[in-house]
């Protein structure tokens, strides 16, 4: 998305600046892959967390993926939309994602309290986006809604695009829960008795939070290999991200309430 | 926004549209389609199984439409989903699926579904033919400019792969579809449920010779018209990083452009050479429909957003007056007289529907006449636009001859529009310049022109206040005139009744006569209840920007049933009358008045003197 953004926006830099929500429990890879990337195009990058959270001493290892998730993910993105006072906002989310995301349209209207309404959605005709929002509301627009993955790793591939290392199989320390292969990105995720962090050959499909997004075994070391692997893959994307079962109808249930 | 163009595919994605009810097989169809390009992932596949069991039609056998349940379930909760999109492919294609449930809201789905497919699949169950909804499906395709059909014949095995239903059916939507412009019906025979002529060819329908459907939908060439069409650009934006460099960013809508092409700016017939391409940031000879550019030009021409570039010897029209299909799409029904915004590429301008010619039953095609549109039906009107815009018939360019009705208050996109031509009095009909100017009639008067807008809800007190303004300003020697509600219903407008769209007629009328006025120099005393927010703001528009005043005579509504001056609310109240503002109607309060007089405090000769003296500090009298 931010590839498409540059070429759209080419001569020119781009108008608006990058808000990166960080719950402060992101893979260091990637947010060393997100500085650097700043750096290296020379992007206004914005960082927010939700301090209060912290203060409140919230974290997905100590209050649980949804209660975290809500906080310092759902909460934060509504304070810094309220705090830049920004009235849209872009998202890399697409259609094939999720069952909920299938039915969110490219340009998402949102309250003055951020809030999703899926039953009350503008009808979405030809390219006639209607932009009208009243002061307060704000839009969430997705430009990517009908791409799906393997378009966007195709497209890394045909544009040569630098990605954060982790989607990129490799020995990695991991705990397994639950079924699900946690990596121990540093030492602040406790581990449970009888649990010894094994060095196993995985890569992610999806980074959000670390303790709450499951690797993948695999082989893949380059994009071929990624390319390769999807299109004989029989596992969704989002298998890995643990928020996504939190609980019933989870991912419409945040969307209602402000997260991406 | 479209799906990206970069895949291996010898074949651009192709988009489609699947119409028919549950019963028509499509659920099954869809789950079906995926299954077999292997596009169910496991843990999907043995819940698949396990609920084909429990809940499923088929006995033994896996249910595939099981697989869309989950937008049943959503449904039973009240959760609209309107279009739902699918995504698979094959290695010869990729294929975007619109998937448009529920029947309430069909033709509303099946049009934004449809705007956007180059295919349409119309399923139809053999055991039932060819019924009145497969006409409707028929139409909205093709109103929407769909010309590739594929009939697909579903539940042959039912009817024991007879050729002979199959080609009756066939048969009769070919002779019914004549009228409706496709390029393409290919009819197969299939069986959603065991996947004959599915995504292999059936042995059970040997007299069947031509493709099954997915090989069909593989190899379909859906000639891209936006290619071969004259170049048209909307200008989404003007890049002007610094002095050196102007360019115009946005998609091309169809036909190509080249370095070193002439080129005119649609509406104001400019005319320059194209001085640059850049795709993707980068300088390319040619750029056509689909690709989004960055054009430079060689001259200093005047563009904005939503400017059309275009070939010079093949222009849009450009008018302000056109005839459209308007298809519904709000809950609140359509208004001629109304103003609403309308959105072209990416112009936005207030228009109004100045007649609705008739509307037309989606389910026979007959005309039918009316005075209003409501949610989901579709109409024929005349539209006008406060500015010209530049648009093409729809049928010739999808891009710049669609457009959206935006409710002014709500937001909310209000209807779907297919421009059908422009209408020839908008272009041939040129405003009269006129040679003594309507400032000089008014500074004749030691005053400027003004429209008093009173309005409130009835017994408020606004005639009683415009009458003391116009007798305290008459005095002082300003000129003026009054068009008050009840008098302008004996003559000018009593061809009128009370429905929300004759008031909104009525007050156009009014507005218009009142602009008239102010041309003449005058200061119009305007006394209407006009409870609608829309109709004051098209009022406001009519006038000059700083001209219109707008006057809230505020009273709660207990006090002005306690008064009732003419005994109206009490005949209300009791039925006799019906559409009266504040019992059965509702008056939406201005949310931005320039006086507001509050007439259950004051009397009617203080609120008067405000009105006056707010006229004096506005600097419209005492100009000596």
């Amino acid at each position: 998305m931010l590839r498409i953004a540059l070429k759209a926006f080419h001569p020119a830099p781009l108008p608006f600046p990058l808000l990166h929500v960080d719950t402060t429990w992101k893979f260091r890879e990637m947010i060393a892959f997100r500085d650097e990337t700043a750096k290296r195009l020379d992007l206004r990058l914005l960082v927010h967390t939700n301090e209060e959270g912290l203060k409140r001493g919230i974290s997905p290892v100590a209050s649980g993926s949804a209660v975290h998730t809500q906080v310092m993910k759902t909460e934060a993105l509504r304070q810094a939309l309220d705090k830049w006072k920004f009235d849209a906002a872009f998202g890399g989310a697409r259609r094939d994602e999720e069952k909920s995301r299938a039915k969110e349209r490219i340009f998402s209207h949102r309250s003055a309290a951020h809030a999703w309404d899926p039953r009350n959605q503008r009808p979405e005709l030809w390219r006639l986006f209607n932009t009208r929002i009243k002061p307060g509301e704000s839009m969430r627009v997705f430009p990517l809604s009908n791409w799906t993955e393997l378009d966007v790793w195709e497209y890394i591939r045909a544009e040569q695009i630098p990605v954060v290392p982790l989607y990129f199989a490799k020995e990695r320390p991991i705990v397994e829960r639950d079924g699900a292969l946690v990596m121990v990105d540093d030492d602040r995720l406790p581990l449970k008795p009888g649990e010894k962090p094994q060095m196993r050959r995985v890569r992610f499909r999806t980074l959000g939070c670390y303790p709450l997004t499951g690797a993948i075994e695999s082989d893949a070391a380059t994009i071929d290999d990624i390319i390769a692997e999807m299109r004989s893959s029989t596992k969704s994307e989002r298998q890995g991200r643990l928020i996504d079962y939190d609980e019933q109808g989870s991912m419409e249930k945040k969307k209602r309430e402000g997260y991406f | 926004m479209n799906a990206p163009a970069f895949r291996a595919s010898p074949l651009p994605t192709l988009r489609l549209l699947t119409c028919g009810s549950v019963d028509d097989g499509k659920s099954t169809l869809i789950g079906r389609l995926l299954f077999e390009q292997k596009l169910i992932y496991d843990d999907q596949l043995s819940a698949l199984e396990r609920d084909s069991k429990k809940h499923g039609t088929t006995g033994e056998e896996i249910d595939f439409a099981l697989l869309v349940d989950g937008l049943e379930a959503e449904r039973e909760q009240g959760i609209t989903i309107d279009v739902a999109y699918r995504y698979f492919a094959t290695p010869a294609r990729s294929f975007i699926v619109a998937d448009t449930p529920g029947h309430e809201q069909y033709t509303r789905n099946m049009a934004t579904g449809a705007s956007n497919a180059d295919l349409a699949i119309i399923l139809v169950d053999a055991r039932k033919g060819l019924l009145t909804q497969t006409f409707r499906h028929s139409f909205i395709v093709s109103l929407l400019g769909i010309r590739h059909v594929v009939l697909a014949v579903n539940k042959i095995d039912l009817v024991d792969f007879r050729q002979q239903v199959f080609s009756e059916i066939a048969d009769g939507f070919a002779e019914f579809a004549k009228p409706l412009g496709f390029h393409v019906i290919k009819a197969i025979p299939i069986s959603a449920r065991y996947g004959d002529n599915v995504s292999s060819k059936s042995e059970r329908t040997p007299w069947y010779e031509g493709p099954h459907l997915l090989e069909f939908l593989e190899r379909v060439e859906v000639e891209d018209e936006s290619r071969a069409a004259p170049f048209r650009m909307v200008v989404q934006w003007v890049n002007r990083p610094h002095l050196d460099f102007r360019g115009f960013a946005g998609s091309i809508a169809s036909g190509s452009v080249r370095r070193g092409d002439d080129i005119v700016v649609a509406a104001s017939g400019r005319r320059s050479k194209v001085a640059r391409v850049l795709f993707g940031g980068e300088d390319v000879q040619e750029a056509s429909a689909g690709d989004a550019v960055t054009l430079t030009l060689a001259d200093e021409i005047d563009v904005a957003r939503g400017d059309v570039f275009s070939s010079p010897d093949s222009r849009p029209e450009v008018a302000d007056q056109f005839a459209a299909h308007l298809i519904w799409m709000s809950g609140e029904n359509l208004l001629p007289g109304r103003s609403y915004l309308l959105k072209i590429g990416a112009k936005l301008t207030p228009a109004t529907v100045t007649e609705l010619r008739h509307r037309v039953d989606v389910n026979t095609l007959e005309k039918l006449a009316g005075k209003t549109l409501a949610l989901n039906e579709v109409g024929f009107c005349n539209l006008a636009t406060t500015m010209p815009v530049a648009f093409d018939p729809y049928a010739a360019n999808h891009q710049t001859g669609a457009f959206i009705l935006i409710d002014r208050y709500t937001n909310e996109t209000a209807a779907a529009g297919l421009i059908a031509h422009g209408l020839r009095r908008a272009t041939n009909v040129h405003l009269q310049d006129l040679a003594v100017t309507r400032q000089a009639r008014a500074r004749l008067k030691h005053q400027r022109a003004a429209i008093l807008w009173f309005t409130g809800l009835s017994g408020a007190g606004k005639s009683t206040i415009a009458n003391l303004v116009e007798a305290k300003l008459h005095a002082r020697g300003v000129h003026t005139t009054m068009l008050d509600g009840d008098n302008v219903r004996h003559g000018l407008n009593r061809d009128l009744g009370f429905t929300a769209a004759d008031r909104v007629e009525n007050i156009r009328r009014v507005a218009e006569v009142a602009r008239l006025m102010t041309d003449a120099g005058l200061i119009v005393l305007c006394s209407f209840i006009s409870p609608f927010r829309a109709e004051r703001q098209l009022a406001r528009e009519l006038a000059a920007a700083d001209e219109f005043l707008e006057i809230f005579v505020d009273a709660p509504l207990d006090v002005v049933m306690a008064r009732d001056p003419k005994g109206l609310y009490k005949r209300a109240l009791a039925g006799e009358i019906k559409n009266f503002t504040g019992v059965d109607q509702a008056y939406e309060r201005p949310e931005s008045p320039e006086i507001t007089l509050r007439s259950a405090q004051d009397s009617a000769d203080a609120l008067a003197d405000q009105v006056v003296d707010e006229l004096a500090k506005r600097r419209f009298i005492d100009l000596l």
